[in-house]
């Protein structure tokens, strides 16, 4: 029964417009996020596989898709959560090594993972979509 | 009542290892794509397809797409634990993505052995 009493005197902040929620918070949700609409958009990915490899013309229908401007920022969008998903997943792998776990560098490196993410999207959209 | 505490066993360790072990095996592979794609820099069809018709990326390419669905398997079915109360409809989504993935991955094999 000393759990229940020491469940009872735990503080409670339930005060939520006061609650912000600190970057590795953003990071993960985010992770979740992005891994939950790279699933929804893996039919999309795999009809552009099939289509990229299967004929000429296929291949040109797929061009032509990705090459619409509406694609293009969905593509763009579909870039980042992947790369936001690979290196918040990298860094979740370390943490799981108990690399950086302290409180700093658990911040620093999710600052690391958001520009580093950032970055290789605008690289890979630069390259790919325009 | 039944007081089982549900801590310390296995309950899990399984799937918390393969979701590790296939993100690991994405991220080997989105770096070797990445360094093929920026080495061939792929233009036309030929070479788009050329670098799926190359027998160990094609190898490669399914072991990573298999790997992403196991991945997706495991998260989403998180997903449905944390916020799918009703047991019912939390089994219906769980049933529905094992089944959406194993399609996929017959899916894949067929896109790439095709080639």
């Amino acid at each position: 029964m000393a759990e229940m009493a020491v469940k009872k005197r735990r503080p409670k902040n339930l005060d939520l417009p006061t609650i912000r929620l600190p970057l590795p918070g953003i990071l993960s949700i985010i992770h979740r996020i992005s891994g939950a609409a790279l699933f929804l958009l893996l039919p999309f990915l795999l009809w552009l596989l099939q289509s990229s490899v299967a004929s000429p013309e296929s291949y040109a229908d797929a061009r032509a898709v990705v090459g619409h401007p509406l694609a293009k920022i969905v593509l763009l969008g579909l870039i980042w959560f992947y790369m936001h998903h690979f290196c918040a997943g990298i860094r979740y792998l370390l943490l799981d090594l108990h690399k950086g776990i302290e409180l700093e560098a658990a911040r620093l490196s999710s600052k690391i993972v958001f520009a580093v993410s950032i970055a290789l999207t605008l690289i890979i959209g630069a390259k790919v979509l325009w | 009542m039944v007081n089982r505490i549900l801590v310390g066993a296995h309950y899990g360790l399984k799937d918390w290892i393969i979701q590790r072990a296939t993100a690991v095996v994405m991220a080997v592979y989105t770096l070797l794509f990445l360094v093929v794609v920026g080495a061939i820099g792929p233009d036309s069809f030929e070479a788009w397809r050329g670098i799926f018709a190359h027998g160990f990326m094609k190898y490669a390419t399914f072991l990573f797409l298999v790997s992403v669905f196991y991945h997706a398997w495991i998260g989403i079915r998180d997903i449905w634990m944390d916020y799918i109360k009703p047991d019912g409809l939390r089994l219906l989504l769980m049933i529905a993505t094992a089944t959406v993935l194993v399609g996929y991955a017959g899916w894949a094999f067929q896109i790439l052995w095709r080639i």
